[in-house]
């Protein structure tokens, strides 16, 4: 049996973590409430764009867009949004699962990086990792999501890249986060969602082509910053959970180490006890 | 007239808030092939914005916002305005915008080798509408 000093020291090594799990589960919940504001209110603005991207679309068997065609490039991009700390339990290596078990071939991708634990991990597993946006996962704003789809297009306007796609977690709510890959270019999307919609003859001025030409981009970065902004929700509530069960984890071991140095200090006592009786008896 | 037959639903949404959402009777706002006013019934048309002041008429009276790049869906009931940046007036930081201002003039002016004149304009564009909104 270990000695008192031992378990005694476990203990309080012990104690400091759960200080510090608890601490940090406190600070995840406050940020998780942030980003979580935050991230309802993109949604109004997404699903408009999604609605009138459905649409155009409907109609997009006349329009003849690079957007919308296959291209000629087998390369495909994929904007990996982790997190740039750990300590999230399962929630950077179930994103970057989604990449290496896509099926996809290692040399046809192209990684685009948001967030550093994504970033290390796919570039130790031998990915090329073309760009790099890790500090934007701190307080992503729209601009940097218009900057790295500017980025992401151009790639794929010279043909460089033939597919793009975005793996992150969705943010269902405080405890379910869902890791998804979606595609966005060429777009793809959803028959049920285009039959639903009403039959309005819409216009577009100044054409179709244009119009296009101009909503597909906003419709890209709307996704991107809605996935950036779900991300860190996820981050944070993924984190939220991973704390809470170490912290609960952390007081089962405390009260099973407590009971091990209650009995050990007993043990000592009873022994000390018997070492004076036996010596007393010994005497008289 | 007063009745509530020219009402009709106007909508502005940026990508981090509901910027505006109401009733009015008329809407005014630049797209790319210029200013456009839109009353009820008008046929459904997707058109692209540029920077420009909107100018939304309520029964109470005008409200007036600077919104730049987006894109506006007119329905016959409801028009929805996109936009990517959208401000009130007493948002807008006046002495920053002419500091906005004079860097595109600037730029233009210079016309080094590598200008992207494009993008200059469109700075160009949205400091002017910011002052002008702000005037207003």
């Amino acid at each position: 049996m270990a000695s008192m000093r031992d378990i005694k020291r476990r203990r309080s090594s012990i104690q400091s973590t759960q200080q510090i799990t608890k601490a940090m589960k406190l600070v995840s919940t406050v940020k998780l409430q942030k980003a979580k504001n935050r991230a309802e209110e993109t949604n109004p603005y997404f699903n408009h764009m999604y609605q009138t991207v459905c649409s155009i679309l409907k109609r997009s068997g006349t329009i003849n867009h690079p957007y919308l065609k296959e291209s000629a490039s087998q390369k495909k991009a994929v904007v990996v949004i982790t997190s740039n700390r750990g300590l999230a339990g399962g929630y950077n290596s179930n994103v970057v699962k989604l990449v290496t078990e896509s099926g996809f071939p290692k040399e046809d991708l192209e990684i685009y990086a948001i967030g550093n634990k994504g970033k290390d991990t796919l570039t130790r597993r031998g990915y090329s990792v073309v760009s790099d946006d890790s500090a934007v996962i701190d307080a992503p704003v729209y601009e940097d999501a218009a900057e790295i789809c500017k980025r992401v297009l151009k790639a794929y306007q010279e043909e460089e890249i033939g597919e793009i796609y975005l793996a992150y977690t969705h943010f269902k709510n405080t405890v379910s986060h869902e890791p998804t890959l979606m595609k966005l270019l060429p777009v793809e999307i959803d028959e049920a969602d285009m039959t639903e919609d009403s039959n309005i003859l819409m216009n577009y001025e100044p054409n179709d082509e244009e119009a296009l030409d101009m909503i597909i981009p906003k419709y890209i970065t709307s996704l991107f910053y809605g996935a950036l902004v779900e991300a860190v929700a996820s981050e944070n509530g993924a984190r939220m959970q991973a704390m809470d069960s170490a912290t609960s984890n952390a007081e089962e071991m405390i009260s099973d180490l407590s009971l091990k140095y209650n009995r050990a200090r007993q043990g000592s006592i009873t022994q000390e006890l018997t070492e004076i009786i036996a010596g007393a008896s010994a005497i008289s | 007239m007063a009745d509530n037959g020219r009402i009709f639903q106007v909508k502005i949404i940026t990508p981090d808030r509901i910027f505006y959402t109401g009733e009015a009777d008329m809407i005014e706002f630049t797209t790319s092939s210029g200013q456009i006013g839109v009353y009820k019934n008008h046929i459904p048309l997707t058109t692209v914005l540029s920077p420009g002041a909107v100018i939304i008429h309520e029964a109470e009276g005008e409200k007036v916002a600077a919104v730049h790049t987006g894109f506006a869906e007119i329905l016959p009931e409801q028009v929805t305005l996109l936009a990517e940046i959208a401000e009130w007036p007493d948002e807008i930081d006046k002495s920053r915008a002419e500091a906005a201002k004079k860097r595109a003039e600037d730029r233009l002016q210079a016309k080094t080798e590598n200008l992207d004149v494009a993008r200059a304009e469109l700075a160009l564009k949205k400091a002017l509408t910011r002052i002008s909104v702000k005037g207003m």
